[in-house]
């Protein structure tokens, strides 16, 4: 048979029997989206639970001054030690080439006045990249520019609650506030549920980090956040970083850098359980598929078992007859499964849209997956009707028979 | 042409053994036409589906122009069968998605033709049967007639020196069935050996060699 006529003969084949086209399209199209839906949702929730988790981020590293045994657990929010992580400590960080991003960090309570209202709030002192490394946004002006870390500008960015206690509605850009013995100008105004590392940013003020050095009258910092290019290099970056403090500071280990694999190992047996349950829903879910792929051929073939003993009667070999079975399962079954994935990326692109708390979204093991099972199992059950049937003699296909005894 | 040696086909139903053809040894010579007539059950079908390399026997030897047919693989009896025979089957078995024309192109598709050939002779055979008109219809808008001349159509496209018809008219009205007679009749003349099997005995009587079955065996042989 000539290739062309042969595709001409499925393409027939597909086009006339529309019905039965349609079902089996059906049966794999749903089978697909089955798997992709039901393994984006499993792996939104994993991800939802990662992300309460996520309090750093999987590239951020944190370097806290004074040596401490990191088995687990969050280190304590409130400073402590003495002097020994500097801004030239960060500086020095910052050169290394697998680091993207570096935030020092100092913090303290301070009083705040504007027209005679007095606020007491946190004070941070940091530089942009802390802005990028924690998300955070600003609803009004804009983060000062990345000078130099020692240049301290007289100039702040407060939280949303600050800005309403201070300004009610009164226009805050440009106003100077007085903070301490010093006096800064808003420059900005943090977006509102802003919240970091567990404590809220509704009622703070944020200035760069030389000026609230001298605010506070210290040389050291209270933290250094970290971003590393890939997460692949994070554990080297730690080693590096570990490496590069200890010759900073005469040989002398004097500092902690933690990472979140610390803190994840305490959630790790909850989404081991989470891993299982998309594995378990995906299977399930191709378990119908397949069923319902099966059903399909099975039906079809068999209806068809008097054309493969006519077409075998009119001159095909049994070769012939096999392979016409197999492309048009193995045509129908690819353009199913291909649809089968718009659809799944179409309904996820839908959910996605309209919910916020969750994002679904589906691994490409499972679009693979889902891709190669409904295709081997529509050829699989086209092979074995077509093969018996067309290893009968012409005649008992003729007839439609299933068996006969010789 | 065709010679059969003691060909003996047994079916097992059950635990019995029913011999549907029993020790049958014929010789049918190129261009004859030949009638079979006999009961239900007496083995007609079943010698046909031997003669026409759609079934095999169970012991006996068949050859075809000289060659033995019985010890040839699947491939190769599929070969000898497009190149050799044609059939036209009592219930038609036409493709129902196909149209008339598609239905006795299919033949040629299966032998690789090309595209040309296949037109020129699609046009010749529709021409002859008078199918013209009908090229484009499927088999459920033609009547029985009408899809028994396809059928007839799809069985001569190939130009095989043998054409088997297992109760032709079996199925059509008494007009439609002296039309696909006087059909196949004027391919005989025109040299196509043709073996009709029938249970009207008007059509049987119009073939210059009668064989008569019996409970597998040719019981009896007329030649006029
Ligand atoms: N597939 C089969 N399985 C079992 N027995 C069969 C089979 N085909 C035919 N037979 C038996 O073989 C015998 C001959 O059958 P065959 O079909 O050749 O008869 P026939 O002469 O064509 O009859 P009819 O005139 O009714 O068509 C019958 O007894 C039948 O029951
Ligand atoms: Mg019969």
């Amino acid at each position: 048979m000539r290739w062309l006529d042969f595709l001409r003969f499925i393409g027939q084949v597909l086009n006339r029997h529309r019905f039965r086209t349609l079902m089996l399209w059906l049966a794999i199209a749903i089978g697909v989206v089955a798997v992709n839906l039901l393994t984006a949702l499993g792996e939104g929730a994993k991800v939802f639970v990662l992300n309460e988790v996520n309090l750093l981020g999987r590239k951020t590293l944190i370097v806290l001054p004074g040596k401490k045994e990191t088995t687990g657990g969050m280190p304590p929010l409130s400073g402590q030690s003495p002097r020994s992580l500097t801004i030239k400590d960060a500086q020095a960080i910052s050169r290394l080439s697998a680091v993207k991003a570096v935030a020092p960090l100092v913090l303290g309570n301070i009083e705040v006045s504007y027209a005679g209202k007095l606020r007491e709030v946190i004070l941070l002192g940091t530089t942009p990249s802390f802005f990028l490394m924690r998300n955070l946004e600003v609803s009004q002006g804009k983060v000062w520019a990345n000078v130099d870390m020692q240049k301290g500008e007289a100039v702040c960015l407060i939280g949303h609650q600050l800005r309403h206690e201070l300004f009610k509605s009164s226009p805050a850009l440009g106003e100077w506030v007085r903070a301490g013995d010093r006096r800064f100008r808003v420059i900005g105004v943090l977006k509102e549920t802003e919240t970091s590392f567990g404590f809220d940013m509704a009622d703070v003020m944020i200035v760069p980090i030389a000026s609230a050095q001298s605010l506070f009258n210290v040389d050291g910092l209270f933290r250094i956040f970290i971003e590393v290019k890939y997460f692949s290099q994070l554990v080297m970056a730690k080693q590096k970083i570990t490496a590069l403090l200890k010759k900073r500071h005469e040989g002398e280990e004097d500092v902690t850098v933690i990472s979140q694999d610390a803190m994840l190992s305490s959630v790790q047996g909850l989404l081991d359980i989470l891993t299982i349950a998309v594995a378990g829903i995906a299977s399930i879910s191709m378990l119908v598929a397949g069923v319902l792929i099966m059903n399909m051929m099975i039906i079809t073939v068999s209806q068809r078992t008097k054309e493969i003993g006519l077409l075998k009667a009119l001159g095909a070999t049994a070769g012939t007859v096999r392979l016409l079975f197999l492309c048009e399962a193995g045509l129908i079954s690819l353009l199913a499964s291909l649809s089968g994935l718009v659809i799944s990326y179409a309904v996820l692109l839908v959910a996605n849209t309209y919910i916020d708390t969750l994002q679904f979204y589906s691994p490409w093991w499972a679009q693979l997956s889902s891709l190669l099972l409904a295709m081997s199992f529509s050829l699989l059950f086209a092979w074995l009707p077509a093969r018996r049937a067309a290893s009968m003699a012409p005649v008992d296909a003729l007839q439609g028979q299933q068996k006969r005894g010789q | 042409m065709i010679e059969l040696r003691h060909l003996q086909k047994d079916f097992k139903v059950g635990g019995d053994t029913v011999h549907a053809l029993d020790d049958v040894s014929l010789d049918i010579l190129s261009g004859e036409y030949v009638s079979i007539m006999g009961p239900s059950g007496s083995g007609k079908s079943t010698l046909m589906n031997i003669l026409g390399l759609l079934d095999r026997e169970s012991t006996g030897e068949y050859r075809l122009n000289g060659q033995n047919v019985s010890v040839l693989n699947d491939v190769e009896r599929t070969r000898v069968r497009r190149e050799n025979i044609g059939f036209v089957f009592q219930s038609y078995h036409l493709i129902p998605r196909l149209t008339a024309r598609e239905n006795i192109e299919l033949p040629m598709l299966l032998a690789g033709i090309s595209p040309k050939e296949r037109r020129i002779k699609l046009d010749a055979v529709l021409q002859k049967l008078s199918l013209v008109d009908r090229a484009h219809h499927s088999p459920n808008q033609l009547s029985g007639g009408q899809r028994q001349r396809v059928a007839i159509g799809r069985a001569i496209v190939m130009k095989p020196s043998i054409l088997l018809a297992d109760e032709p008219t079996g199925n059509l009205d008494s007009k439609s069935g002296s039309d696909v007679t006087h059909l196949l009749e004027s391919l005989n003349e025109e040299g196509i050996t043709l073996i009709v099997v029938t249970h009207d005995q008007a059509m049987g009587n119009r073939a210059p060699r009668q064989l008569n079955m019996l409970d597998g065996r040719i019981n009896d042989e007329i030649k006029v």
